[in-house]
């Protein structure tokens, strides 16, 4: 039974926090992809932006002497999406209605988001320097250990706090993402912007306003998912910058432009890289007895060191065999 | 235009003056060899996304290829491994690797057998996890015991110069497969498929201990040319000793960018390059004409990738240590694109002038923002409001946002670079 615990411990919980942030990532950027058509680079430095400005909030709220039942980075959250929201109309209005006015292609405001992608990075590095800092510094973190020993396993299922918060705010951020774009008139306007933008604005949709409200809800997401992760691991610089491959691959294998393609595909991808280097003759070891000997003691799919690979695997699999994602995207 | 240019051009060499005065002759010759090679990649990232608009983003990963080429090369031979059961090992490595290719490539063909398409699929997936399992059963224990046994595979011992070609060689070779896979998607799924992929080849290259030492990192790595310890040794003082020994390969290396140079534009000016341009303004009316579109791609993401490995051994062997870990994405892509950004895409001394003049705005800003930090502090300090902390690893960092800096203003004010693409009416 341990054995069984051990799998869920590995795989289930820490894919299910992973793919909690690959999916909060890419459904920005397939949103994003959906209604300006580019892929925009700088989402993981968004991230990492928004996990910045919350840390800030978060010392200065202890600065002012405020205390809370829940953590404090939970509690300025909403703030710091608000102000990242804000980030990411400024950014867009900086960098990229520019060009797009200009009627630049696509590709050129990719690479225009990467020259964003490393001003953030250059500026984020110089005002904190390159050490790591913990949101749990004077707190511990509280970790949570279900006890399992009614299936008659000693060892407990353990999960973290920012873990249970993450996979939470991430299940009301979907949702209520759903309801926006399904209920409200603004979200069924982006949808039709995302199939069809001539169409969308011929028919009286305000595709200014459609475009702001993208770059805010792409941004206050992105908050979310940096914090999360920097909850769960610890804020640093390039925290969020190599996680990015894996949020576009996400967001490509869900085809881009579908906000729900990204989320299964963020969940497929944090799934498939737990599994893939998870070792499997754990899951043997009670019938170890019974099995030849020829089976090895190491059945992980890939070694430990290559995960990131697993990402790209799948992306490239997915692009190779059914270009398009697994729900129909949109083309550039 | 050509006014412009050569203007540009007294301007970089005027800069590079500039430097030789203040930071003295060694640093400026260094800085001028690490320039012109990395001008050699952009001259390859040139032909890919100037030429032929291919929207290549894993310049790193051929950097890299190249580097290990020249270290695989030219590093003295390692006995011990040649004298325990090593090559043996990797023979049964490379046979496994063989029936493997050989089954995925049988299962590719199957349908010419008359499979249906469901039993072609399936086929496929399983020749695939067959060949896996084969290669992996080999490679962990022959890697495992070439590591304990003898660190690494080691070198060749073979001149230096041999390591360059075949850095260009392997570039080509992996150009080709990626080429194959992934030159058929559109520009933003190819950007992010070969940063997947030069991912793969940095992690593949960071991990695999037994061929490339990994993060133990491999040095001293030769020269073409006589090192500063060989000056030396002929009693020349160590001032003079670097500046002569550099200036050698700086000298072999402007030696290659003009080849280079000269190949590319003819080639550019050429029949071929017309068919190029072609393709790449309108790849529907190009092959309307009857030009064959996918292959004439994968020509020319080769011949870059070419460049790009020859660079990248240049880069190494004058470093004379290769580290996979010191590759990153920042240094290596990215600032190959500015690079040819900002020179002007399709214009091949655009390419170059980019290079070079992108290379010292890289190395410079870190100096000068360390001035300009040094005296706000001391500023600072004067009001009463405190130094700056750490200013060295702060301005380090300064590049990277100057860089970005660069790269947006050129594409909101210049998009067609500072040494635009001529076009002949």
């Amino acid at each position: 039974m341990n054995e069984l615990i051990f799998f869920v411990n590995k795989v289930l919980v820490s894919g299910m926090v992973l793919g909690s942030i690959y999916a909060l990532g890419a459904v920005g950027i397939t949103l994003i992809f959906g209604i300006l058509r580019f892929a925009h680079f700088a989402h993981g430095d968004l991230m990492t932006l928004g996990a910045f400005v919350t840390f800030i909030l978060t010392v200065m709220a202890a600065a002012l002497g405020i205390v809370a039942p829940i953590p404090m980075a939970i509690l300025v959250l909403p703030l710091a999406m608000v102000i990242a929201a804000g980030l990411a109309l400024g950014i867009d209005k900086g960098f990229y209605e520019p060009l797009r006015k200009r009627g630049a292609k696509p590709v050129i405001l990719l690479i225009a988001s990467i020259g964003v992608t490393l001003m953030i990075q250059g500026l984020i590095r110089l005002f904190s320097g390159v050490s790591t800092r913990s949101f749990y510094a004077d707190t511990p973190k509280q970790i949570f250990r279900i006890d399992m020993s009614f299936l008659g396993a000693s060892r407990p299922i353990v999960v973290t706090e920012p873990q249970i918060w993450m996979i939470g705010l991430t299940i009301i951020a979907v949702l209520a993402l759903h309801f926006f774009l399904t209920r409200s008139r603004l979200g069924k306007g982006m949808r039709a912007m995302a199939d069809n933008a001539d169409l969308a604005q011929v028919s009286g949709i305000n595709t200014k306003l459609v475009v702001r409200v993208t770059w805010i809800i792409a941004g206050s997401l992105a908050c979310l998912a940096g914090t999360m992760l920097a909850l769960d691991v610890t804020l640093k610089p390039d925290l969020a910058f190599n996680i990015i491959l894996p949020i576009f691959a996400a967001a490509i294998v869900g085809g881009l432009g579908q906000s729900y393609g990204a989320i299964a595909g963020g969940f497929l991808v944090g799934f498939a890289e737990t599994m893939a280097v998870f070792n499997w003759a754990v899951l043997l070891r009670p019938f170890r007895a019974g099995l030849p000997d020829w089976i090895p003691n190491d059945l992980s799919i890939v070694p430990t060191e290559y995960k990131l690979t697993v990402a790209f695997t799948i992306l490239i699999i997915v692009l190779l065999v059914k270009p398009t994602g697994l729900f129909k995207g949109v083309s550039s | 235009m050509i006014r412009r240019a050569a203007l540009l051009y007294f301007g970089l060499a005027g800069l590079i003056i500039l430097v030789a005065l203040v930071m003295g002759a060694p640093f400026t010759v260094r800085l001028s060899v690490e320039a012109l090679a990395l001008s050699l990649i952009a001259l390859g990232l040139n032909i890919q996304w100037g030429y032929g608009g291919l929207f290549n983003f894993g310049v790193m990963g051929f950097i890299m290829v190249g580097g290990f080429a020249v270290t695989f090369i030219s590093v003295p031979v390692n006995i011990e491994f040649w004298g325990s059961e090593g090559p043996f090992m990797l023979l049964k490595v490379l046979i496994a690797a063989g029936i493997g290719a050989l089954l995925i490539m049988g299962a590719n063909r199957l349908h010419r057998l008359g499979a249906s398409p469901r039993w072609h699929r399936s086929a496929q997936v399983a020749a695939w996890i067959v060949a896996y399992i084969m290669y992996r059963s080999q490679i962990d224990p022959a890697a495992k015991y070439i590591e304990a046994e003898a660190g690494f595979v080691g070198g060749l011992g073979l001149p230096v110069i041999f390591g360059w070609m075949f850095g260009g060689l392997l570039a080509a070779g992996i150009a080709y497969i990626i080429g194959k896979i992934a030159l058929g998607l559109r520009t933003d799924y190819l950007a992010i498929a070969t940063i997947g992929i030069s991912e793969i080849i940095r992690a593949l290259i960071k991990n695999m201990d037994w061929l490339t030492r990994g993060t133990l990192t491999v040095s001293p790595i030769p020269w073409p040319v006589p090192r500063p310890q060989d000056y030396q040794a002929f009693g020349v003082d160590t001032f003079n000793s670097f500046v002569f020994a550099r200036a050698g390969y700086l000298a072999v290396v402007i030696v290659v960018v003009i080849i280079a140079l000269f190949l590319i534009q003819r080639a550019y000016g050429g029949p071929w390059g017309r068919m190029m341009r072609a393709i790449r303004d309108n790849h529907i009316s190009a092959a309307s004409m009857g030009k064959d579109v996918k292959s004439r791609q994968l020509e020319i993401f080769i011949f870059g990738a070419v460049l790009m490995g020859i660079g990248g051994a240049i880069l190494t062997s004058f470093a004379q240590i290769y580290d996979p870990g010191g590759y990153q994405p920042i240094n290596h892509t990215f600032i190959i694109w500015v690079m040819v950004i900002v020179g002007g895409a399709g214009n091949n001394f655009g390419a170059l002038f980019g290079g070079v003049f992108i290379y010292i705005v890289w190395v410079l800003s870190e100096p000068i923002s360390q001035a300009m930090f040094i005296n706000i502090s001391q500023f600072s300090e004067g009001v009463g409001w405190g130094a700056i902390p750490d200013i060295e690893s702060r301005s380090l960092q300064m590049r990277v946002f100057v860089l970005g800096l660069v790269i947006t203003l050129a594409l909101r004010y210049a998009p067609r670079g500072l040494i635009p693409e001529v076009v002949r009416k």
